[in-house]
């Protein structure tokens, strides 16, 4: 009995774990929802959802519902299978990035023994990291990739041409716009060493201070990777696969209740993953600066404090999401082309070429 | 136990995508199977402890190669592949084939497992992305750069392909609608 | 049962048998052309088995040339395949045929 449990425990900790994150994002998406629209109605003079609960809390529960109980409308002329199918992709290729996300340092003052059975017995590290994989990067760019199957089959498979037109401006936009950032995530690569988000983290706090961050050796780098991620996540100023005022909705125009709301949630939660990996990359992820001095590292307020300050830099780039979706208008898509192609990706790779010399000269 | 597991899972689950694959007279559900086949073979790869190998197949295949052959299924809007009757000998003869190399394939399995068994080293791991870099920029320096030229190559020749020879220039809707309520305007 | 050598021998070998019968019984371009990745794939994963078994990396590196060079062929072959629909409104192989007689 004993045994058995030390045996699966390791695995029951990961599936608690991954359970527990899919919860948080998802209900930091349902208020990244509110929030969107309060900000908006600030932006725009308004006064924005109000009254489902006091100042309008309640009201990611209330479209929740409604899209629970809308009407499940399918065309006739679509092919079911694949039409069933890629909300789910969507929604699955979006929250599988966020495992190896490291959101926090290692706590080391608790000690585990008191758990029963012995299941962990002397056991004194916790990693605030789901999976620590040696290639984090990678995985993210990779299932990032993948995630645009579900936006093209849902066009392909609605069997309408607005749908048709948005999977396919998606596909090409996300083909385009991936070159760019790939070539802004190798400069923070090459300065770190490292493709493990955990090791990228840490490698930024080794750092000497005038390059703390990322974010300052790595400036065109990091305005690189905002732009290609806005494009990547379909988002205003790139929003062309869903433009409303061309494509009826785009690639979801078919899509109703439960299944849009898939597709609405996938939006959000790559929002998400993106603005964690942005936070990641450039500003350090858990890292604040000075905090050492204050708090032992690996004590209980340090991780609280480290976790605080990611879960702010997250929410400081999905207020700027919205921010730039109240502020500028839609790119027209031949300019989207020669801005991805002519524009972003020859200065992602001056920014790479910069970036080799400068490391060449600095490991020498 | 586990890896044991998850390896029949998905070579089963690799099998079934690739004869739905060849199944399939829909251009765009053999590109579905094959891109099971692909995420089966990189989970394949992770219980083989090549986890570079693994996150490079999902990137490249399932993520470049296959995202663009979906892309032009849908741009040119293919159906399924008419039955033609004029090639009944080419069933035969891959039949033929198929038995042939399943033939081979057993006589393989069978020699390679009358062999002693291979025992793997667990510590010994060569699939980390810093045993790959290491190999890739020194022993095989040459094959890497011969690569990047290919590949340069082939941005060059799909670029000629893809250029039509005498390049329509494109015109805006919107700016013919200009026009016209200039020209509504003057007259 | 453990899989070893010969398993991972003989999925592979399977994965190439279906690809080889696919390339023989399509008619479509495009799917040649997947069927052509499927064994590219298989013989890959022969290539990591030994990799693995061996304990050496250079079977690895193999695969990276392969999936360079299938990279490659997918960019020019998607070329080819448009610019031969532009002319026939069709991708089939059995409508290539204006060099005949």
């Amino acid at each position: 009995m004993e045994e058995t449990l030390k045996l699966i425990f390791p695995y029951v900790v990961v599936l608690i774990g991954v359970l527990l994150a899919f919860q948080g994002v998802l209900m930091i998406v349902a208020y990244t929802v509110l929030g969107e629209r309060k900000v908006l109605g600030w932006i725009q003079g308004r006064v924005g959802p109000n009254r489902v609960g006091p100042w309008g809390i309640l009201q990611p529960f209330a479209d929740l519902l409604k899209f629970i109980l809308k009407e499940d409308i399918v065309p006739n002329e679509s092919s079911k299978v694949i039409y069933y199918l890629a909300p789910f992709i969507a929604l699955t290729c979006a929250l599988m990035p966020i495992v190896v996300y490291p959101f926090g340092p290692t706590i080391t003052t608790i000690d585990w023994s008191f758990l029963p059975y012995g299941i962990a017995e002397g056991v004194h590290t916790l990693r605030l990291v789901i999976a620590q994989i040696d290639v984090g990067v990678l995985f993210v760019l990779s299932i990032t990739s993948v995630g645009v199957y579900g936006i093209m089959l849902a066009g392909w498979s609605s069997n309408s041409k607005y749908s048709l037109m948005g999977g396919l401006r998606s596909s090409a936009q996300m083909i385009s716009y991936e070159l760019a950032m790939g070539a802004s995530v190798i400069g923070v690569v090459m300065l770190a060493g490292s493709l493990d988000l955990t090791r990228i983290v840490q490698a930024q706090m080794g750092s000497p201070w005038y390059m703390r961050w990322f974010i300052i050796p790595q400036f065109i780098g990091f305005v690189v990777f905002l732009i290609s991620a806005f494009a990547e996540t379909n988002r205003v100023p790139f929003d062309l696969p869903e433009a409303e005022t061309e494509l009826v909705a785009g690639f979801h125009t078919e899509y109703s209740a439960l299944k849009f709301a898939l597709f609405f949630m996938a939006e959000y939660v790559n929002m998400f993953t993106v603005s964690m990996m942005a936070t990641v990359l450039f500003l350090g992820g858990w890292y604040v600066p000075g905090l050492s001095h204050l708090f032992d590292v690996g004590s209980v307020p340090y991780a609280l404090i480290s976790i605080g300050a990611f879960v702010g830099k997250v929410i400081f780039f999905l207020f700027l999401y919205i921010w730039i979706r109240g502020t500028l208008p839609r790119f027209r898509f031949d300019q989207l082309m020669n801005f991805g192609w002519k524009f972003l990706l020859p200065l992602g790779l001056l920014n790479l070429i910069g970036t080799i010399i400068v490391v060449f000269f600095l490991n020498r | 136990m586990v890896s044991t597991a998850l390896f029949f899972l998905f070579a089963g689950f690799a099998i079934m995508c690739a004869i739905s694959m060849v199944y399939h007279k829909n251009p765009l559900y053999s590109a579905i199977s094959l891109v099971g086949v692909f995420l089966s073979l990189a989970c394949i790869y992770l219980t083989l402890a090549a986890p570079f190998i693994a996150i490079v197949q999902i990137l490249v295949y399932a993520g470049a190669i296959m995202v663009l052959v979906v892309f032009v299924i849908m741009l040119l809007n293919l159906d399924d592949e008419p039955n033609t009757s004029r090639l009944k000998y080419l069933y035969a003869l891959g039949g033929g084939l198929g038995i042939v190399l399943l033939a081979q394939t057993l006589f393989v399995v069978y020699a390679v497992s009358r062999t002693p068994n291979q025992a793997i080293d667990p510590n010994v791991t060569v699939g980390n992305t810093l045993d790959i870099g290491r190999a890739m920029y020194t022993d095989y320096l040459l094959p890497v750069e011969i690569v990047g030229v290919m590949l340069l190559m082939a941005i060059v020749g799909s670029v000629v392909l893809a250029r039509r020879l005498s390049q329509p220039q494109l015109e805006l809707v919107i700016d013919k609608e200009e026009e016209r309520i200039s020209e509504e305007i003057n007259s | 049962m453990e899989p070893n050598l010969a398993t991972y021998l003989g999925l592979s070998g399977i994965l190439f048998t279906i690809g080889c019968v696919g390339v023989v019984f399509k008619r479509n371009a495009l799917g040649m052309f997947m069927c052509i990745e499927l064994m590219l794939n298989a013989v890959n994963l022969t290539f990591v088995a030994f990799s693995r078994y061996y304990a050496d990396v250079h079977g690895q590196l193999f695969v990276f040339m392969v999936m360079s060079v299938a990279a490659a062929e997918a960019a020019v072959g998607l070329g080819i395949f448009i610019a031969f629909f532009r002319n026939r409104q069709s991708i089939d192989v059995d409508t290539a045929s204006i060099l005949k007689n």
